[in-house]
């Protein structure tokens, strides 16, 4: 069983690898200072949203880009409200993406949104991975009796 | 949403008082309402939430329905805080029919947006927007705000 010094240095440099790889920025360490004892799962909270709205808008563009005759302001309706909330977070690579797609909607280029569509969906289950397993390791933490270490 | 106290002073260190910012905030995007209430109740502001232009404006007592406690709700808003792209009602048109309205005018609303478009921005201020905010939100700007509100309040 990992100490409690063991788990919070664990979380402080898979924390720095998130930032150093580009998935995280700092707005995510906006996140993690408006958290407190009043509001101790803020940023679980904020982050289960971003999920359920990304994958609601993952589907949505997904069946757009399906239909025969594409309608593009939907599908960039759609992209704007994921670069959104990706920016909101601070998932900087799904929010850069998102900037991409947007450019191929405006060119109506299908091949070029259907690959975009691709390459969000996969920077969107990564930076997912990545922060259930950041806060599974915050949870670990908590549950050996320490605090998390706040962003430095 | 929680209601907070009736209270509108909070007794600060110094023995004086300041006084509660009640603030509406309209942004169709849930994440970004619970970042924009989460910021402002940091900053001591009781918050109420709107998912759109209809809602806030039901809220302020412009709605079809013309409810009978709609002098209540209106005299407690200090400030409305809307995003610019919404489906529906725009942020530019929510701020349009403050404005124009007798009762909501003296409001101070402010603008978000992802984008930084010194068109949009300007229209925005000359339709009378206390000050446009770009997002993602952070503590430096709610605080931006605060100071940019008292500046106009004395």
């Amino acid at each position: 069983m990992d100490s409690v010094v063991q788990l919070q240095r664990q979380l402080v440099d898979y924390r720095a690898q998130l930032f150093n790889e580009g998935f995280l920025d700092e707005q995510f360490n906006q996140l993690q200072q408006l958290q407190d004892e009043s509001n101790p799962d803020f940023v679980v909270e904020v982050v289960t949203l971003f999920f359920e709205d990304s994958e609601r808008l993952l589907d949505e563009l997904a069946k757009a880009l399906e239909q025969q005759s594409v309608d593009y302001r939907k599908i960039d309706a759609h992209v704007h409200q994921l670069k959104g909330s990706s920016s909101s977070i601070g998932a900087q690579r799904v929010q850069k993406v998102c900037i991409g797609f947007r450019n191929f909607c405006e060119e109506r280029n299908i091949e070029g949104c259907q690959k975009c569509l691709q390459q969000v969906k996969h920077e969107y289950s990564l930076v997912k991975t990545k922060l259930e397993t950041l806060f599974k390791l915050e949870q670990k933490i908590l549950a050996a009796g320490g605090s998390i270490p706040l962003p430095m | 949403m929680d209601g907070g106290g009736g209270s509108r002073e909070n007794v600060t260190a110094g023995g004086g008082y300041t006084e509660e910012l009640h603030v509406l905030a309209v942004d169709d995007s849930l994440v970004d309402r619970k970042l924009v209430e989460r910021l402002l109740k940091n900053s001591s502001c009781k918050v109420t939430t709107a998912e759109n232009g209809l809602r806030a404006l039901e809220f302020l007592g412009l709605g079809d329905e013309k409810r009978t406690s709609l002098e209540d709700n209106v005299s407690k808003v200090n400030l409305i805080i809307t995003d610019y792209c919404m489906p529906g009602m725009t942020g530019y048109e929510l701020l349009k029919k403050i404005k124009e309205s007798s009762i909501l005018k003296e409001i101070p609303v402010v603008i978000m947006s992802s984008e930084n478009i010194p068109t949009r921005i300007n229209k925005c201020l000359e339709e009378g927007a206390q000050m446009f905010m770009l997002k993602p939100l952070k503590q430096s700007d709610v605080v931006k705000l605060r100071c940019n509100l008292m500046n106009c309040r004395s």
